[in-house]
């Protein structure tokens, strides 16, 4: 299943966060958005997720998404999303009870995708036990359990230190190589897109629109921490945005 | 380095954070209570404190012994439980209901938050002729003011529970395709409990203040019908005793609460 962004534009009440955008995300990529804060990075993934609608334009689903796919368009977001009074195996249980898998059958899903996140011994744990880095690996996991078509990533390392956020990384990265997912993954860390996007889709600042697609063709498995021509993209990211955030954050907020 | 260090004057850095973080101490509640009787004893006994001013704890006693062996002391203290416990459930259930329909309704809000508003401040013990009125001098007008007493506040409280609940968490729910059913039982009412039982705390204990308010207005048996008594005869004793029992039913009340918040929010860090 392929998405298609067409013409999107949005605004909120006079402010206009949005404009003009035209995307493809094709199946089996992954595609990461940075931009400078307030460019609607996240209100982006929003829309494609649908939790909110487009002013103007509209966002296409080609073709069927996988029949096991549960729930296409799954999000993982930045503060994790966890019930607090609910245990891991809770939630991630909690997203499979509506499709009415309960059981030896949830138990089986909830099983694979613990050992998929190395969180197998945590099953029972409370999220306020967690480490935010096990917490993200929950929710990655309940994402995970649902089959999704597409992952919707919003900033979801960002919560996270740095050396928790590398080891993550690492994760994300096992995970797709074992198993390639659809992913539009949003951060405002240049790092982490040129670690894991085939293409980096750098927006402007407020309203928000589609300066430059950069691909990244080394493949994933054989990008590492400090390679040389990932510094060369990242630095050329920077140069791209460094303006645009400059000027961003002298910007007055009005909302 | 070291040289220059030794030279000038060297002191521990004084500390100046702590504080601020209210811990749990055992006993000293409970000290407070004795110290306060013994005091009080103490005064009686001795004359410091006249017997007019306040009763000596131990004739209070007394007085307990005597209604235990009268078996008066169950004839008034359980029809007063179960108008207490019939008026609450009755207004705190309902409370919760109609709060949460506020919280998750536009419409229901619009309309509704005025009317509570509006009733409110209003002294619901003026309003006991009106439900003797509507439901007769017996137990039905009780049990309604008790119910209306603790229904507005349990409205308040459960209302502003459910609008405190995390949005991020509501937000997930919909990207998981949850059905609206699933959202409402599984997030927003877990995630409103802590609220309405700190909320049931404040209007529980409104109950009891109209359980003897009503009492004292048109009773046989009860706790408010034996303080009236005690008072209009000037009788200290039975007085502190009805305040005792009262006293014992909000210690009692607080602690079923704090046994269900123990239970129910185990997960709160």
């Amino acid at each position: 299943m392929d998405l298609r962004l067409e013409n999107i534009g949005h605004s909120y009440g006079d402010m206009e966060v949005m404009q003009g955008m035209d995307l493809e995300i094709p199946a089996g990529k992954r595609v990461c958005s940075v931009g400078p804060s307030g460019c609607g990075k996240s209100t982006l993934l929003r829309l494609i997720g649908g939790l909110e609608q487009p002013t103007t334009g509209r966002v296409l689903q080609i073709g069927e998404p996988p029949a096991e796919s549960l729930n296409p368009l799954t999000f993982v977001f930045q503060d994790f999303a966890l019930l607090p009074w609910r245990t891991v195996e809770g939630n991630i249980s909690l997203v499979l009870e509506d499709h009415g898998i309960r059981g030896k059958q949830a138990d089986a899903i909830i099983s694979d995708v613990l050992a998929r996140t190395k969180l197998t011994e945590f099953r029972k744990a409370l999220p306020k036990q967690l480490s935010g880095g096990m917490k993200q690996r929950v929710a990655i996991s309940r994402a995970l359990a649902v089959n999704p078509a597409v992952m919707l990533m919003d900033e979801p390392l960002s919560a996270l230190d740095s050396q928790t956020r590398e080891l993550l990384m690492d994760d994300l990265v096992s995970l797709w190589t074992r198993e390639p997912f659809t992913a539009v993954y949003v951060t405002h860390n240049l790092h982490e897109a040129v670690r894991l996007g085939h293409f980096i889709v750098v927006l402007s600042r407020r309203p928000g629109r589609i300066r430059e697609v950069v691909a990244v063709d080394k493949p994933l498995a054989e990008r590492e921490l400090g390679d040389a021509d990932l510094e060369q993209t990242q630095k050329y990211l920077w140069n791209l945005m460094r303006e645009e955030a400059l000027a961003a954050d002298k910007e007055l907020i009005n909302v | 380095m070291s040289d220059s260090v030794q030279a000038k004057q060297t002191k521990p850095v004084a500390f100046r954070g702590g504080g601020f973080s209210p811990i749990h101490i055992k006993w000293v509640g409970l000290s407070v209570f004795v110290t306060l009787i013994l005091v009080l004893e103490a005064g009686t006994r001795s004359g410091f404190i006249s017997n007019l001013t306040m009763p000596r704890p131990s004739d209070v006693g007394w007085t307990f012994v005597e209604l235990w062996t009268s078996g008066l002391l169950w004839k008034h203290v359980l029809p007063s439980v179960s108008r207490l416990l019939v008026g609450a459930t009755l207004g705190a259930s309902l409370g919760i209901g109609v709060g949460i329909l506020i919280g998750l309704f536009s419409y229901i809000r619009a309309g509704l938050v005025p009317l509570i508003s509006a009733i409110f401040p209003v002294p619901k013990i003026a309003l006991l002729p009106l439900f003797v009125i509507w439901f007769g001098i017996d137990e039905t007008s009780k049990y309604a003011l008790i119910a209306f007493g603790t229904f507005t506040p349990t409205v308040v409280s459960t209302f502003g529970a459910v609008d405190n609940v995390d949005r991020s968490l509501i937000r997930m729910g919909q990207s998981f395709s949850l059905s609206w059913f699933s959202i409402v039982t599984k997030i927003v009412l877990p995630g409103a409990m802590p609220g309405i039982l700190s909320g049931l705390r404040v209007s529980l204990a409104i109950a009891i203040i109209l359980l003897v308010a009503a009492e004292m207005l048109g009773a046989e048996y009860g706790i408010g019908a034996y303080i009236l008594q005690a008072g209009s005869l000037y009788d200290l004793e039975r007085l502190f005793a009805g305040v005792v029992i009262l006293s014992v039913m909000g210690v009692t009340v607080s602690a079923v609460i704090g046994f269900f918040e123990k239970r129910l929010l185990g997960w709160r860090s």
